[in-house]
């Protein structure tokens, strides 16, 4: 995976809370067996009309936002189906980074094993961002800096929100390291762990 | 000097905790696998150049891609034929079990899993789908993961995991006549909110959670996830051992009563703690249908569709559900008039289930409403067969229903089984997410009761009216 230090670009503001992953990438999608290519189902039952044409007003689809690096969304984004590919369509569609008072957790951890960096500020945070990145006019869009360095989330104009992550998932995000790699690193400790607690195999027959 | 007192989860925890490193390595006993969350992962096996190192571990099953009608014919759709091949191929070449259409085991992984005895008490089981933490009904710790991590836990048995808080969700008293495992975890997820229990491990515990059988209890765990939590469990006991005992996969004779033994020592010590605990009156829960595009929304059947907030996103939300939805707020329930009926999913797709519906229509006599296309689809072959036997599907299907092949089917329409637009549907499933069952149709969450009630009725009603339950006079609907 490609290590992510740092996500620099436009903002767009989705200020809905309780976004789920059925929403981000329907399910007509899922029957791919590629992980690539889901960027333009993104949001697909609320970016086209009925149609199939492109809602003009849905902000992904207007320009500058049609290529914002960093979706501002409310609270408990992502909930729902474990559907991975919902961070696969967003990485695919340009995304870096999701900001939101909180994310669901199967969401957050699709997230950072997609390379997006899952952002949770406090709610006031979030509200004052949507506001200023709704706001804005197309000529001049929010632009935002999130820094996996120092933690912060920088707007242009120098108001900066720190936020938590897990320091094992930012190592990763880092570094771009392949977590099964790491695990496999533990080999000893597996064994010794099976050796030790014999179980029974749950798939053998009888 | 004795242990800290713990609980289930934290039992289960310490006892696949992989060496001493972080992150914790979590040990997963049982892998569930299926069509539409794992071709990306056996790939990234291949591109790797990995094994699967557990393949007696993991089992496979096709379930949310395959059409529920004539299964001899071909599947039309080409995308959803190439997954199901891929799966077919993949369990091949990594040596992994494949309960495949066409034999007795297939059924939605949720479904067959606890049927066929893989589910026991004290395992950690991960499945590619939110609704893993149905298992948990049995004492397990279940729960839901990404494709990665399915990648992930095929290639080494284990899962890098921080650890969750837990949730103790105490249900007090007994439940109502007439009122289900489905009614009453819709009033918790009313109650505690669509991410009430994010970041937690839930654990339902109290009388009324004892008194439910192992399908309510599955139920339950089942929709855990529309809370937010990463998983749901219940303690073991006798119920559950006499539910497990004798399945195909179950431990037998010595074995099994030394499991027994073992599993009698999961349950939360006296005295343990939880980080939080949400407390819910059994008695108050009444038949309950959602209005909105949350599963929060529940409502109970005989009250309204409740007012818009005055202020805030919570408007917003309200406004935007209402719309969607075609509903007005202060309409009451039972005037909705539905479309459709789906009984079905991992949330009711048992064969209790069936029973409890076909009770209602036993109950009522009559037909399926003019108006309504109602489908009932087994949660697994299995259930269908079983069903069957007992008489059900004719029960079904003289009232009108379809009666279906077992899968996934029109809980999230991957299949051809999906809501036209504006259709509105009476469902057993656990998402009535905007489009979830076809792009723009509305879905009402409700019980297998409630489901076949407003089947016969084109509307909800209160199932208590047709069965005569307590306090409920017989014929009011």
């Amino acid at each position: 995976m490609e290590a992510v230090r740092e996500v620099n670009g436009i903002v767009a503001a989705l200020d809905r809370a309780d976004v789920d992953t059925d929403q981000i990438i329907p399910k007509q999608f899922l029957k791919r067996i590629e992980r690539t290519g889901y960027g333009r189902f993104l949001f697909h039952d609320w970016r086209t009309r009925g149609d199939g044409t492109p809602d003009p007003d849905f902000v992904l689809n207007r320009p500058p936002w049609n290529e914002a690096r960093i979706l501002v969304a409310g609270r408990n984004f992502g909930c729902g189906s474990s559907r991975e590919h919902a961070a696969w369509a967003l990485r695919d569609f340009g995304i870096g980074a999701v900001v939101a008072p909180s994310l669901a957790d199967i969401f957050r951890s699709n997230c950072v094993q997609t390379g997006i960096v899952p952002v949770v500020l406090p709610e006031a945070a979030v509200v004052g961002l949507l506001e200023r990145a709704g706001r804005a006019e197309a000529g001049a869009p929010l632009r935002a800096r999130v820094d996996l360095e120092t933690m912060q989330v920088t707007l242009e104009g120098g108001e900066h929100h720190p936020f938590d992550l897990d320091p094992h998932a930012r190592r990763r995000l880092m570094e771009g390291l392949d977590d099964i790699a790491l695990t496999l690193e533990r080999e000893a400790e597996i064994a010794a762990y099976e050796a030790l607690t014999p179980r029974g195999a749950p798939a053998a027959p009888g | 000097m004795s242990a800290r007192p713990r609980t289930l989860f934290d039992k289960l925890w310490d006892a696949h905790v992989v060496g001493e490193g972080e992150p914790p390595l979590l040990y997963i006993d049982l892998h569930l696998v299926h069509e539409v969350t794992s071709p990306q992962a056996f790939e990234g096996l291949r591109v790797a150049g990995r094994r699967v190192r557990r393949p007696e571990r993991t089992v496979a099953t096709i379930d949310h891609n395959v059409p529920t009608t004539d299964r001899s014919l071909p599947i039309v759709d080409d995308t959803a034929r190439i997954q199901i091949e891929a799966l077919r191929s993949n369990a091949r070449e990594f040596g992994v079990t494949l309960h495949d259409v066409g034999t007795l085991e297939q059924g939605i992984v949720h479904v067959m899993g606890p049927e066929m005895g893989y589910t026991q008490p004290g395992m950690t089981v991960v499945c590619g789908d939110s609704h893993t933490s149905t298992h948990g009904a049995f004492g397990a710790l279940a729960f839901g993961i990404g494709t990665s991590q399915v990648e992930h836990v095929l290639a080494t048995q284990c899962l890098p995991m921080a650890r969750p808080r837990t949730l103790e969700v105490r249900v007090d008293g007994a439940l109502s006549p007439g009122v289900t495992a489905k009614d009453l975890i819709l009033a918790i997820i009313a109650e505690i909110g669509v991410d009430g229990g994010r970041g937690h491990v839930i654990e339902y515990t109290g009388e009324a959670v004892r008194r439910l059988s192992m399908e309510e209890r599955m139920t339950v765990c089942n929709m855990s996830i529309e809370a937010g939590a990463r998983a749901g469990m219940i303690a073991p006991d006798d119920t559950t051992f006499a539910w497990l005992e004798g399945r195909p996969m179950a431990p037998a004779g010595e074995a099994w009563t030394a499991a027994v033994e073992r599993w009698r020592g999961l349950a939360t010590d006296e005295g343990a703690r939880y980080d939080r605990t949400v407390r819910v009156d059994a008695s108050r829960v009444a038949p309950m249908v959602t209005w909105g595009t949350t599963p929060a929304t529940a409502v109970p059947v005989m009250g309204r569709v409740p007012a818009v907030p005055e202020g805030g996103p919570e408007r917003e939300a309200a406004l935007r559900a209402l719309e969607y939805m075609g509903l007005e707020a202060g309409t009451p329930v039972e005037s909705v008039e539905i479309d459709r009926v789906f009984i079905g999913s991992c949330t009711n797709g048992r064969l209790d289930d069936l029973r409890a519906a076909a009770a209602v229509i036993r109950a009522a006599g009559g037909r399926v409403h003019p108006r309504v296309g109602a489908m009932v689809v087994p949660g697994s072959t299995r259930v269908k067969a079983q069903a069957e036997a007992e008489g059900l599907d004719r029960v079904f299907t003289d009232a009108g229903f379809e009666w279906r092949e077992s899968g996934c089917s029109m809980c999230l329409g991957m299949n051809p089984d999906v809501l036209a637009p504006g259709e509105r549907c009476a469902s057993t499933s656990n998402r009535n997410f905007e489009g979830r069952q076809g792009r723009n149709g509305r879905t009402h969450l409700v019980s297998p009761a409630m489901a076949a009630a407003a089947a016969l009725n084109g509307r909800f009603v209160d199932v208590r009216t047709i069965t005569g339950d307590a306090g409920v006079p017989a014929g009011r609907a």
